[in-house]
């Protein structure tokens, strides 16, 4: 199937979506923001160690993926993985105390913030090593196809992944097998300090599925029904059993690759442009507000409710003990 | 209500900071999100945002303070109209952990025996009277590639983020500006490319160094290391060798879990064809990183995030170089031997001084290279202690501990009066919980305990 690209500029062709959607996307981004803006917090004040990278900024690309996910649908991403954790439904209590390191965290404490899963939630994690959630991915989707069912698996990682070798040793078994996974590519321009141009051949990464047969787009990721629309497709092609789809997703993180991180190859203006200019969160408030959806005292309300949940969690990631000592020894073998 | 705003974690390994200058000052309203002081730690310079809003109150901690602890408090933000002194006597909200039961430390022995004295043997690895300078190890490192950069043209550097953002560690700081992007090259982020590429590259005749951010991402490099960089010479008769540099934080650094926190030195230790370092000192880091650049095979050179802040004497000698396969003697003693390398001597040196006070005399004797090892220095030291305990970070089984115990005892064993100790790291994945991951880990307690054990005290 060729590769199609949509146009530079696309025509703002909105989906057909409900007030009540777009409140949830409203609030699941919402939740995302401040959770992670907590988390800051927690790591400035020492009690979240190790690498922390927030998932500010890139809101609208989980939201609206996740937007045509349905139950038994996987998904595995990378380190920064606070965003599609909560976006999944797992509990905001035992991710933040799972960045705290304590007992009520999702691994107990001892996986951390770039490692945590939900069986539950059919969240397979979580994943330090760059590139390495693709073939797992893939591996998720093979495990479907193998057992007859029409879950798909979101595979996603970062436009500094997209060069790991892994990533084409995988497109090719996926194609070749027609693994029901969609990748994403979440683009957000820089891979730590690397600009993209800096470390990619070619500027269109969806455009390198091509070469295996798979179909790709791009899609601009700050905006979450643009988002919601591509999944939909790709979601669509998946579960025909037409095998796999990349959907390059554009976005942008505004604040540093994880908390030790000087940001001194990007500036200011460059971050404070994409903030006030293409927020994701701020689009969809305006679309709230403008097509009479919610009032301003609704969406105030909202977010008082968010910042409560959030507070909770914080509350609760604090007081949760640490895990007792003798966890240091189990789950080593099953 | 006035809020304190204390000084911020901004690093896995950060415990304090310098204020390197405020960007507000008293009376100014400060918005979230808005930076409002440059905070210098040991790897860079970084904005500190403020998370609250409100006035400035008060700047607790001068412009240019060094030396400021995380969470200590260094301004009060206040509401409008209110002063600073309305600062409740509130303390800093980081709460330390609810802590599960910590095992009492070994308790000291009834009567403490007179302590040792301690006697630090003099380095042969430079002339007696040699002028001295403190340097970091990420200082000796870098010092390291740009002299023998300078003096050969074929040397360049390659890896992620060694060029325009300095190094990931910062150990690679100004090379780019010095020699250029030919010879400072920023990689995308494909381990497993790169490394056959400065592979590549070494059989046609230059001398890569090849970075890994960390030696947890050369795991998907290790078959170009192992099966072309260390095996060529041998499968070409020796035609074609491969003179490359791998080298890289290596180890646990501060809550970085268990895909980022593993000590590989026994790994690579066991590959014929290969040349494995891991300094601990700043001296040994210059020196043998000099040695292995020139050395005409491959070089796994694993460094330690952990250390590469810590200052040590370096000598000043226009060419200085530390052979392989010579271990250091850092401290003469006679009860007890201590073998160690890389962050592992930290812990032994730290169990020799526990040790000295308790009238157990040990000899710290640091490896600084695991292929060649050097077995001498070790064996005259247990023939004359006649007692063994070894320090590393990496997992019990295989371990370097194991396999100079096996050397022990077959070269050495009618000297032995007891079982070789060897103290290492936990037989689990690294944990993130701060408890549990210092349970992880090899202490100096450990190492005390155990060099008890070895003497019957
Ligand atoms: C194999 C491997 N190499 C290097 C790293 C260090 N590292 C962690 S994240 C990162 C940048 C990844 O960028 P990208 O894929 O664009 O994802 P983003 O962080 O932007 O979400 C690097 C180099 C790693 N974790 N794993
Ligand atoms: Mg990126």
């Amino acid at each position: 199937m060729a590769t199609r690209k949509t146009p530079e500029t696309p025509a703002p062709k909105r989906p057909n979506v409900s007030k009540e959607e777009l409140l949830q996307y409203y609030r699941d981004m919402l939740l995302i923001r401040r959770f992670e803006e907590k988390a800051g917090q927690l790591y400035g004040m020492g009690l979240i160690g190790g690498f922390c990278h927030l998932y500010i900024g890139q809101e609208a690309v989980v939201v609206g993926l996740e937007a045509a996910a349905k139950e038994g649908d996987k998904r595995i991403t990378s380190y920064r993985d606070h965003g599609h954790m909560l976006a999944c439904g797992m509990d905001p209590k035992g991710v933040m105390a799972e960045l705290t390191g304590r007992e009520g965290g999702l691994s107990k404490g001892k996986g951390g913030s770039m490692h945590m899963f939900s069986k539950e939630k059919h969240f397979y994690g979580g994943h330090g090593i760059v590139g390495a959630q693709v073939p797992l991915g893939a591996g998720l989707a093979f495990a479907d196809k193998y057992l007859g069912n029409d879950n798909v698996t979101f595979a996603y990682f970062g436009d500094g992944a997209a060069n790991q070798g892994q990533v084409y040793e995988t497109f090719n078994m996926a194609a070749l097998w027609k693994l029901p996974v969609i990748f994403v590519i979440e683009n957000n321009q820089y891979a730590m300090g690397t600009a993209q141009k800096r470390s990619t051949s070619t500027p269109d990464i969806y455009t390198r599925g091509a070469a295996f047969g798979i179909p790709g787009e791009v899609v601009d990721g700050m905006d979450v029904l643009a988002v919601k629309a591509a999944s939909e497709k790709a979601v669509a092609h998946c579960r025909a059993g037409d095998g796999p789809y990349i959907l390059e997703v554009k976005t942008y993180r505004y604040r540093g690759h994880s908390m030790s991180d000087p940001a001194k190859y990007r500036s200011r203006e460059e971050v404070q442009k994409m903030r006030d200019e293409r927020d994701a969160i701020e689009n969809v408030r305006e679309l709230l507000l403008s097509g009479g959806h919610a009032t301003d005292d609704d969406l105030k309300s909202i977010d008082r409710e968010i910042k409560a949940v959030v507070n909770d969690s914080a509350e609760f990631a604090k007081t949760s003990p640490e895990p007792a000592l003798d966890e240091l020894w189990t789950d080593i073998t099953a | 209500m006035a809020t304190e705003v204390l000084m911020p974690a901004l690093s896995p390994t950060m415990e304090e900071g310098t204020l390197a200058k405020w960007l507000v000052k008293e009376g100014d309203t400060v918005t979230s999100g808005q930076i409002i002081a440059e905070i210098e730690t040991d790897k860079a310079t970084m904005e500190f945002e403020a998370v609250d809003e409100g006035t400035v109150g008060k700047l607790l901690v001068a412009e240019g303070a060094s030396g400021v602890k995380v969470n200590t408090p260094i301004m009060v933000l206040v509401e409008e109209g209110e002063s600073a002194d309305a600062l409740p006597a509130a303390k800093a909200e980081a709460a330390p952990a609810p802590q599960a039961d910590t095992p009492a430390p070994a308790s000291a022995p009834a009567q403490a025996a007179a302590p040792v004295e301690i006697v630090s043997k003099a380095s042969a690895d430079w002339p007696e009277g040699t002028e001295m300078k403190t340097m970091s190890v990420r200082e000796a490192l870098r010092e390291a590639m740009a002299e023998e950069m300078r003096a050969d043209e074929t040397v360049f550097l390659m890896g992620e983020e060694v060029g325009e953002y300095q190094g990931a560690y910062k150990v690679s700081q100004g090379l780019l500006d010095e020699f250029g992007a030919k010879r400072v090259l920023d990689t995308p982020i494909t381990e497993h490319g790169f490394t056959g590429i400065g592979v590549g590259a070494a059989f046609g005749g230059l001398r890569p160094i090849v970075e890994f951010m960390t030696f947890n991402f050369a795991m998907q490099a290790m078959d170009q290391i192992i099966n072309s960089a260390a095996k060529t010479l041998y499968m070409s008769g020796g035609q074609m060798g491969c003179p490359i540099v791998f080298r890289g934080a290596n180890g646990a650094a501060a809550r970085v879990a268990a895909q980022h926190s593993q000590d590989y030195a026994a790994w690579f230790a066991q590959i014929p064809g290969m040349r494995v370092v891991m300094p601990y000192s700043a001296a040994d880091a210059k020196g043998l990183l000099k040695t292995a650049i020139r050395d005409p095979n491959p070089v796994i050179f694993l460094e330690n995030e952990i250390l590469y802040g810590r200052s040590f004497e370096v000598p000043v000698l226009d060419d200085f170089t530390i052979p392989f396969g010579k271990a250091r003697i850092w401290r003469e003693g006679t009860d007890v031997t201590l073998v160690s390398f890389g962050i592992g001597m930290a812990h032994a040196l730290a169990a020799a001084d526990k040790l000295a006070e308790e009238g157990i005399s040990a000899e710290v004797i640091d490896l600084r290279t695991l292929r060649p090892i050097d077995y001498d220095t070790v064996l005259a030291s247990v023939m004359k202690t006649n007692r063994c305990v070894t320090v590393e970070e990496g997992w019990p089984v295989a371990s370097i501990g194991n396999h100079l115990s096996a050397v022990i005892m077959e070269r050495a064993f009618d000297y032995l009066d007891a079982p070789v100790i060897n103290c290492t790291g936990k037989d689990v994945p690294m944990p993130y919980a701060a408890n549990l991951e210092k349970l992880a880990l090899v202490t100096s307690d450990e190492v005390v305990a155990a060099a008890k054990r070895v003497c019957y005290r």
